[in-house]
């Protein structure tokens, strides 16, 4: 169904969204849920295309599962409307929708077998006696788990648990698949196997997925577009790549990776604009009224670590080493500059050494480029 | 480091244990004596478990017992399941109010509940005999049920209903695929501690049964007044040994529902 050279990998050519005449599998139009007085999901407008693999990232309680909830027919909009394919299902009850949900606990039914929790959604499709045997054997050994078929869920693994939840939502065939917070239950390495089995079971099967996590490194594995959510709105929508270089605002750049931020009065510049912080005066690209407050945003991997004082030039900060963290392939290191304020660099360790070519109390000097930084206004 | 029981301990459980089942164990000791005469020891027989079955007014009101304790304690289950879901999950008006009209009945007096059922069934015109006697029972195990069954509903895991819906069950079917099977334990130990309830019932069943509808423990009462006969300690003994399989059957059931819940989670 599209052009996706392997399995995992980045589809560049997908991009329905970019496309005017492209309609959306599911629209979500002004939707608003309020519970007593919290309003946990104002007027949110998305659109959701076939064959996309789609984040919803967020803090826990910014509205995330609500707009899941929404759509799944679990909780109905106080304003707005929800439509699947140009039809409003805004007033449509759960099991008239094509939509099927992973839960985040699971709920595998405890008194089915495990192909029993699998055919389940197929009975209820009135899907014939004799298909629901080979369908069940192909979700099976789709979800690599031949041979379980006549186990309880009690007596399976947590990784194998996962499977069948999901083997149980896919079996149907639903239009969308929604999954909530898929892996927050399984340790890390199960997780990153989990989060490319996904993906390929999601292109080789090409379905659309919405995922609900908090974990902002599996949404940028995972998904093709990623939301972030803030207080029940949708702060910024893009490609991971596109959340994590250009971020809207202070909240986005902080939320999907680590970021130095620098707060100052705006200056115009030939390179873009120039921030004037008590750290110093800094340029970056983008853009800024002149006079305003502003924020420049760079990545401690975007932050060059020198031992030795660099020739002058923009962008410059000395400052000595207070801590730093050796994760392996990257060192993160802690530098307190002039003002007190600590900022963080990161380095590739691209060489094997194991002496240190940086510790504690060395003086550094800490230099980025104009176009590896970002202007914020907000 | 353990240290054995103390001679006080040991006094004070056998002591206790006594005066809790010695009548019991006296009464069934005495069913299985040769002697006409209730209190004096004549050897062990079981001439009055035979007579009994010879007795048909008696078999007549054991049969009379287990109608009106099996159609009424399948009302109250029925009735209990619907109080327990509205009770667990209903977020209406008035919920405090339903809830303690549920469980008015557990301190209410119960010849106070017999005299006012009595009032109605008169007052409407109702003729007294099986029936009255099965919507009295209904009403006095109501609450006993509703309590069983939403303790465990309140644990229930209503993703798993959500669960069912999401795969296309509407509501009440999520509830009988789903709900119903997993509580099931908890809806027979319910129906189980309202026919036993109704098995031992005397209040009520004395102010709403009507001519043709005795049941045992009345025939047994009225029995007793004319004097004792050895066939009392007959029947009781079976009684005691019905109610006592029911509550180990429920208990063992729950235990069994509760240990694969253990391994579950």
């Amino acid at each position: 169904m599209n052009g996706r050279a392997q399995i995992g990998g980045i589809r560049s050519s997908f991009a329905p969204w970019e496309d005017p005449a492209a309609k959306p599998l599911v629209r979500f139009e002004g939707v608003s849920r309020a519970f007593g007085d919290t309003a946990a999901v104002r007027s949110v407008d998305l659109s959701i295309y076939e064959g996309e693999f789609f984040a919803l990232l967020g803090p826990s309680g910014c509205g995330k599962t609500t707009l899941m909830r929404l759509l799944a027919g679990f909780e109905s909009p106080d304003a707005g409307r929800i439509l699947l394919e140009g039809r409003d299902i805004s007033s449509c009850p759960p099991h008239q929708r094509p939509i099927h949900m992973m839960f985040q606990a699971y709920a595998l039914f405890p008194h089915l077998s495990v192909a029993g929790n699998i055919a389940f959604g197929l009975k209820r499709q009135g899907v014939p006696r004799t298909e629901i045997g080979p369908r069940v054997e192909e979700m099976l050994s789709l979800m690599k788990l031949e041979g379980l078929g006549g186990r309880r869920p009690d007596q399976l693994s947590g990784g194998q648990r996962q499977r069948v939840a999901l083997a149980r939502a896919l079996a149907p065939r639903p239009r969308i698949l929604l999954l909530d917070e898929p892996m927050a239950a399984l340790d890390r390495k199960l997780r990153e196997e989990t989060q490319f089995e996904l993906m390929a079971v999601q292109q080789s099967l090409g379905m659309t997925f919405m995922i609900v996590t908090h974990d902002q490194d599996e949404a940028m594995v995972v998904a093709d577009r990623i939301a972030i959510m803030r207080a029940g709105e949708i702060v910024q929508i893009g490609r991971p790549a596109e959340i994590y270089e250009t971020p809207v605002d202070r909240y986005v750049a902080g939320f999907v990776g680590d970021v130095n931020l620098f707060e100052g009065r705006a200056e115009a510049d030939p390179a873009g604009v120039r921030v004037v912080s008590p750290e110093g005066s800094f340029v970056a690209e983008g853009v800024a009224t002149p006079g305003q407050t502003a924020w420049l945003a760079v990545r401690p991997e975007k932050i060059a670590v020198h031992a030795e004082p660099p020739p002058p030039g923009e962008n410059c900060l000395a400052g000595k080493i207070v801590d730093y963290g050796y994760l392996g392939d990257w060192t993160t290191y802690l530098v307190e500059v002039e003002t007190g304020r600590t900022l963080r660099a990161a380095r590739a360790n691209a060489t094997r050494s194991v002496d240190r070519p940086l510790g504690c109390d060395d003086p550094v000097w800490l230099t980025f480029a104009p176009s590896s930084a970002v202007i914020l206004t907000r | 480091m353990r240290r054995g029981p103390s001679t006080f301990n040991i006094a004070s459980i056998v002591l206790g244990l006594a005066f809790l089942y010695a009548p019991i164990v006296i009464l069934v000791i005495y069913s299985f004596n040769a002697s006409r005469l209730v209190t004096v020891w004549g050897g062990f027989s079981t001439r009055w478990y035979k007579a009994l079955l010879q007795d048909a007014q008696m078999l007549d009101a054991v049969w009379m017992t287990v109608r009106v304790g099996a159609v009424s304690a399948t009302f109250s289950t029925i009735l209990g399941v619907l109080a327990a879901i509205a009770l667990v999950r209903g977020g209406f008006r008035g919920r405090t109010v339903f809830a303690g009209g549920i469980y008015a009945t557990l301190v209410m007096p119960e010849v106070i509940l017999g005299l006012s059922l009595l009032l109605l069934f008169v007052s409407v015109g109702l003729p007294r005999g099986f029936w009255t006697v099965t919507l009295g029972h209904t009403t006095l195990t109501l609450a006993y049920a509703t309590v069983v069954v939403q303790a465990r509903l309140r644990s229930f895991d209503r993703n798993l209903e959500e669960a069912a819906q999401d795969l296309g069950c509407p509501p009440w079917k999520a509830f009988l695929l789903v709900t119903l099977p997993l509580i099931a334990p908890a809806v027979a130990a319910a129906w189980v501690l309202a026919f036993t309830l109704s098995l031992d019932d005397l209040v009520i069943a004395s102010f709403t049964s009507g001519p043709g509808a005795t049941t045992l423990p009345m025939r047994l009462y009225s029995q007793v007044r004319l004097g004792v006969d050895p066939k009392i300690n007959a029947i009781s003994t079976i009684l005691i040994g019905l109610v006592a399989t029911g509550v180990i059957a429920t208990y063992l059931v729950q235990q069994r529902a509760a240990r694969r819940g253990d391994q579950r989670s």
